[in-house]
């Protein structure tokens, strides 16, 4: 599949978000041109369709006219004729019908399933500043329901909002036929019809938003219940999520009774327009209609053409709430689509040369949405194959620095040089396979431990991810699990302890060899003999390699070439661990804390 | 069904043959509109009303052709019988809007007074189901209960009333045809009963197809949850190619599911529409020769086929409601079992935990988990009441395990829990949790403002709130976001760091004023600054009977004794100093002093 290049900003402003049907429309044509594939094959079988519609009326006017009323009386080989014709054509509608709707179904599906992975690959393209877990669950119903309300529609609606129109004015030219002044009757009849269905779409669009609005607060209350279980269980607040739970289902209750009233509002308006307008042709027909020139069989046809126009109006109506909601649905799913990627990949990308990578960070800035400046102008540089402890305090920007460091986001202000080259440019393979972080919260996929570890690489087999295990001394681990590798994690590693779930991130991470590695607290769940043991493992094997970890333990800054201390989002020392004991600044503080609690009995510092 | 398509046939949840299928979902139509008589009574009074109102149109309309129309062409007719006439229309016609009004709103209201109650029913029941039934199925599974599943359970409710009416409809049609003419309601006995045969049929083909657009849409769902929920991993990892493949096979096996019922209804659909059509043609044929013998109207030619073209839609309708019988049969059998679950774990006899401080025991406990793999084997010790026992144990050793059996998320295999020396498992689970606090390992926040997430129950004053905060040192960064205590977390609110989450979740245990507080790990986040001012403050202020689980000596150091799990097993229990002559233990705590530049290698 073409990836499309991500649509400029102009796009955006273009296409603000309340946008109506139409725009929507032109904006989902925009993205999925494959709607229009064979588009004239079908108009064309839909159009023969919609003639067929107009067999019966026609056959009943001309057997009253011609059969029954006519000056010779009842004739009936004449009937046997037009029956027999008329029924050969309805056949044959029938299996126009049938390929008109296998044709809109089959595209309306190959559509969606193309707008789907779109979305989805679109998604996997947004920076960590839109991607952090409060959004997951907004962007998850981008790519379920919301597509599900367009499949919804494409099942019933779709072909009507195809047919219908084309019925429609085929029945009017069969109505001008008869008689143009009745066709002027009928149409002028109809006129008011549509400002009053107007405006009540528009409250029903309303409410419908407001549906969806509720409804997602519905499932926000639903998560708390599913996903935060354990939590709700320990502090028994299960009444409050109850309650919580309640009151959301009836928010959406009173905002799905209102749009229902719309939806009622408007279909039984249309129908009661059809008696209506059906009122007037037979009082002017019987008055007006013998001056001009029509016929009781034509009267009575285009009674019949009245009905069937209101048919498709009401039909068209009946599915204007699923089209309401299948628009809102759509309209978001393009809204993520039409979202420009701040982290755009380069085309001819700069490969990352082999062995240690060197890093150098200039004026480095990033503040998330909308929030403060959370890294302020970071200077640094690390030699390659140096060991580099990044410490400071809780929420002084670390985690965002290494993230930045990743290209999971873009700075905001400066440049990151790796290797001398600008981060925007390296080439992104390259990337991914030469620099691996291995964040603070280890997710596991729902899969066997191996197959986690075989992700690190592309391409590794069961030996690569046994020998990434052996290389951080791991193999008594992987041992001692109920079956091996092929273990299962559960859902996000459930199934493991924390600490183990950051033993297999790891293996993960050294099973790809990266020439930058990065620890985000990878082992602060690990106990400490194991997590001696994996540091001088990483310490054998990190021969080529540049090394940054992240850790409040500060044994791993003691052994670091390199220390860097983090405080408010700025670098405010930096230099071996000695030296920064012995400068006495922040660091010194946070070592003596860090002494006083691990060393006993405690060694003064120096 | 017998031409048993790819597996999800047998685990469609469908009972075995179409006619059971269709019993059962009467039963299940049944048992929710049951439940809500009055709007479901006045949704078939409008049903019925629209049936009359629509059997008036077409015998108004032949009406009018006999006496208004042919006269008219033959002689011409006043003005006043013009409007007579117009006005017998325009009557019918507002009989049938008002009962569409009646029929549609509480029709609706039907299904979505039904969705509440289900809604409510499967969650409320998710709330009271033990912790291993969450543990046990994937997410999505459970949050498509209460979701989709109830969705589709009762979108059969919305064609109903219409459908009965329907039903009422051919009834009076039948009659008006038989006053007509017995010849034309000859036509409509064969009509109506070959498209009752053919929606037969075409409920029959679907069904199966359908259940497995099910299964494809729930495959859909579980893709996108896992990868979003795992984006940073993903992105991280550079798998976003093989997500996005894994996503397009899901999306596609899902398209061709889709395809293959629109196949099935391309064929019927048609055909289904088109049968009062050919009904009609018939009856022009016959009407004609009965007009020729001079037994009928050429006014009843017009009703008749009025009747016919009329019943073409509400037919539809009762398609549209076959068809979502045996969705609604599976997804009520889903609904059912979720329902079925009994509330756990057993609420115990409702012994409440006395006054004063109280302590903590352990009595040769052992636990398994539903695989069979055992992780505590038999653990014994005690924490008096007010002591601070720090519990030490490597990585997987069972510790996270241990606390959760206290708060009852799960119950031991064998032995025994006791606070203030009473079973846990016989104590009134409101009480239970009043008395303990679990700080979790993994903090778990609410889509919530902070004040809430930390005040639980909503009874701490401004002052109380500052002082856990302060003791938590929650307070200065919670000041620094936008709002303070208002500030939601979530989406439209703030993101926190791994060390703010976890200030926050300690706060909330205090918030609580525990007499047991178990803290598991809860510091790994924080650095050792905050850490030793976060336990020194626990030290002084706290007079809580504590279990803390630790890998660092400043929390062990704040321990009165230490129990060492080793094998699930205590290895060893005492002070700390005494400890460090059990060699496992000293080389656990001893860790970081051993390897630093060699200097203080013992
Ligand atoms: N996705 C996000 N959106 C908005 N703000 C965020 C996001 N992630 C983090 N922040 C904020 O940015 C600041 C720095 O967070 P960061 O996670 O980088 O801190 P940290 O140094 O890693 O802390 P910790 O030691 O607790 O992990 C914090 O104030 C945090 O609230
Ligand atoms: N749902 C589960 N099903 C099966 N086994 C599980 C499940 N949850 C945990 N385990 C296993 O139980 C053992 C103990 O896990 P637990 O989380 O109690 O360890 P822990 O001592 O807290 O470890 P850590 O220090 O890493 O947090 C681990 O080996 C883990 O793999
Ligand atoms: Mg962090
Ligand atoms: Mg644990």
């Amino acid at each position: 599949m073409s990836v499309e290049a991500p649509a400029p900003a102009a796009d955006m402003a273009e296409a603000p978000a309340p946008a109506g049907a139409i725009a929507v429309l032109r904006r989902a044509l925009h993205t999925s041109p494959g709607l229009l594939r064979g588009v004239r094959t079908t108009v064309m079988l839909a159009l023969f369709g919609a003639a067929g519609r107009v067999v019966v009326p026609v056959l009943v006017q001309q057997v009253l006219d011609e059969g029954i009323l006519g000056s010779e009386g009842v004739q009936v080989s004449f009937v046997a004729w037009a029956t027999g014709i008329s029924a050969l054509l309805v056949l044959a509608v029938m299996f126009a019908s049938r390929f008109t709707y296998l044709r809109v179904v089959t595209i309306a599906e190959e559509t969606l399933a193309d707008l789907r992975v779109r979305a989805f690959a679109h998604i996997h393209r947004f920076s960590v500043a839109d991607l952090d877990e409060t959004r997951r669950g907004v962007l998850t119903a981008r790519v379920t329901s919301d597509v599900e309300t367009v499949a919804r529609f494409a099942q019933w609606g779709a072909i009507a909002w195809v047919v219908n129109p084309i019925v429609i004015v085929v029945l009017v030219i069969v109505l001008v036929v008869y008689s143009w002044q009745m066709a002027v009757v009928v149409v002028v009849a109809l006129l008011p019809l549509l400002p009053i269905l107007r405006f009540l779409q528009k409250r029903q669009l309303r409410a419908y938003d407001r549906v969806r609005t509720r409804v997602s607060q519905t499932l926000t209350a639903l998560s708390e219940i599913v996903m935060g279980a354990g939590a709700v269980r320990a502090y028994g607040i299960e009444k409050r999520s109850k309650e919580r739970m309640a009151t959301a289902i009836d928010a959406q209750f009173v905002a799905e009774r209102r749009a229902l009233f719309f939806v009622t509002s408007s279909f039984t308006t249309s129908d009661l327009a059809g008696s209506v307008v059906t009122a007037i042709v037979v009082a002017i027909g019987v008055v007006f209609g013998p001056g001009w020139g029509l016929d009781a069989g034509s009267l009575v046809a285009t009674l019949f053409l009245v009905t069937l126009i209101v048919g498709p109006v009401t039909e068209l109506n009946e599915i204007l709430d699923q089209t309401q909601s299948a628009v809102a649905g759509w309209r978001k799913v393009l809204d993520v689509i039409d979202t420009p990627v701040e982290v755009v990949e380069p085309v001819d990308g700069v490969p990352l040369p082999p062995g240690p990578i060197t890093l150098r960070t200039e004026h480095l800035c990033f503040a998330y949405r909308t929030g403060p400046l959370v890294l302020d102008d970071v200077n640094l540089e690390l030699p390659p194959g140096a060991h580099v402890a990044v410490v400071g305090e809780t929420g002084s920007g670390k985690s965002t620095l290494v993230r930045l460091l990743t290209r999971l986001a873009d700075p905001t202000e400066g440049r990151i040089l790796v290797a001398g080259v600008d981060l925007r440019r390296v080439d992104p393979l390259s990337r991914q396979a030469r620099i691996r972080l291995v964040p603070q919260d280890s997710f596991l996929f729902d899969t066997t431990v191996g197959r986690n570890v075989a992700l690190g690489r592309i391409g590794a087999d069961e030996a690569d991810v046994a020998a990434a295990f052996a290389d951080l001394d791991l193999g008594w681990w992987v041992d001692q699990l109920p079956q091996g590798l092929d273990t299962p994690v559960g859902e996000r590693g459930d199934q493991l302890s924390v600490g183990e779930r950051q033993l297999v991130a790891l293996a993960r991470a050294q099973l790809a060899d990266p020439g930058l590695l990065i620890l985000d607290e990878a082992t602060s769940a690990v106990d400490s003999v194991t997590e001696r043991a994996l540091a001088s493992a990483l310490e054998r094997v990190s021969a080529g390699r540049t090394t940054v970890s992240v850790a409040h333990r500060l044994s791993t800054a003691e052994g670091a070439d390199l220390v860097l201390v983090f405080d408010g989002g700025r670098l405010v020392e930096q230099g071996a661990h000695a030296e920064l004991v012995t400068a006495g600044g922040r660091y010194a503080e946070l070592y003596g804390s860090w002494l006083g609690g691990t060393r006993e009995p405690p060694v003064p510092p120096g | 069904m017998s031409s048993a398509p790819p597996a999800p046939a047998e685990n469609s949840g469908l009972p075995g043959t179409a006619g059971a299928v269709f019993v059962a979902g009467l039963r299940i139509v049944w048992r929710y509109v049951r439940n809500q008589p009055m709007r479901f009574t006045l949704a078939m009074i409008g049903a019925t009303g629209y049936a009359a109102g629509a059997v008036g149109t077409a015998w108004v309309l032949g009406a009018v052709t006999d006496q208004l129309v042919i006269p008219a062409f033959d002689r011409g007719v006043s003005t006043q019988a013009a409007a007579v006439g117009a006005a017998a229309i325009v009557g019918v016609g507002l009989v049938r809007a008002g009962s569409i009004l009646l029929r549609r709103y509480n029709g609706g209201l039907t299904g979505l007074r039904t969705r509440v109650d289900l809604r409510k029913q499967v969650t409320d029941t998710l709330l009271a189901a033990p912790m291993e039934y969450h543990r046990s199925r994937p997410t999505g599974e459970l949050l498509a209960h209460a979701d989709a599943d109830v969705q589709a359970s009762t979108e059969v409710l919305d064609p109903l009333a219409f459908s009965v009416g329907v039903l009422v409809l051919v009834a009076f049609s039948l009659v008006a045809l038989f006053v007509v003419d017995p010849w034309i309601a000859l036509v409509a006995l064969v009509l109506f009963p070959s498209l009752a045969v053919l929606n037969r049929a075409y409920t029959n083909r679907v069904a199966t197809l359908v259940a497995r657009v099910q299964v494809c849409l729930a495959e859909v769902a579980g893709v996108a949850h896992e990868s979003f929920d795992g984006a940073l991993a993903v992105k991280t990892l550079g798998i976003a190619d093989a997500e996005t493949e894994r996503m397009r096979v899901a999306a596609n096996n899902l398209r061709d599911a889709r395809v293959a019922v629109g196949r099935v209804r391309a064929v019927f659909e048609p055909a289904i529409d088109t049968l009062p059509g050919l009904g009609i043609i018939v009856v022009a044929l016959v009407g004609a020769v009965r007009i020729g013998a001079g037994t009928m109207d050429p006014g009843g030619l017009v009703a008749a086929a009025a009747l016919f073209g009329l019943l073409a839609f509400p037919v539809r309708i009762v398609g549209f409601f076959l068809q979502e019988l045996p969705r609604s049969v599976v997804a009520t059998g889903r609904i059912d079992r979720v329902l079925a679950v009994p509330p756990g774990p057993q609420p115990g006899v409702g012994v409440t935990v006395p006054d004063g401080p109280v302590s903590l025991r352990f009595d040769h406990v052992g636990f398994s988990w539903p695989d069979g793999s055992t992780v505590l084997d038999d653990v014994s010790f005690s924490v008096a009441p007010g002591e601070v026992v720090a519990l030490v144990g490597a990585t997987g050793s069972g510790k996270t395990t241990l606390c959760e059996l206290v708060v009852r998320l799960m119950d031991p295999t064998s032995g025994v829990i006791e606070v203030a020396d009473i079973d846990v498992t016989t104590l009134d689970p409101a009480s239970l949790r009043r008395t303990v606090a679990l700080v979790f390992q993994e903090s778990f926040l609410f889509a919530d403002p902070l004040r809430t997430n930390v005040d639980l129950s909503g009874e701490l004053s401004g002052e109380q709130l500052a002082e856990v905060a302060g003791i938590a040192h929650a307070q200065e960064f919670v000041l620094a976001t936008p709002q303070g205590w208002d500030t939601p977390v979530g989406e439209r609110g703030v993101s926190l760091s791994g060390g703010q989450r976890q200030r926050l979740a300690l706060a909330r245990a205090l918030a609580r004023q525990p007499r047991v507080l178990i803290l598991d790990d809860a510091t790994s986040a924080i650095d050792p600054v905050v850490e030793a001012g976060v336990l020194a403050n626990l030290r002084r202020s706290m007079s809580a009977t504590t279990l803390v689980i630790a890998h660092g000596l400043a929390t062990i150091r704040l321990a009165d004794r230490v129990v060492f799990l080793a094998d699930g097993r205590v290895a060893a229990d005492g002070r700390h100093t005494d400890l460090l002559n059990v060699p496992a233990y000293a080389e656990l705590v001893r860790a970081y002093e051993r390897g630093t530049d060699g200097e203080e290698a013992p």
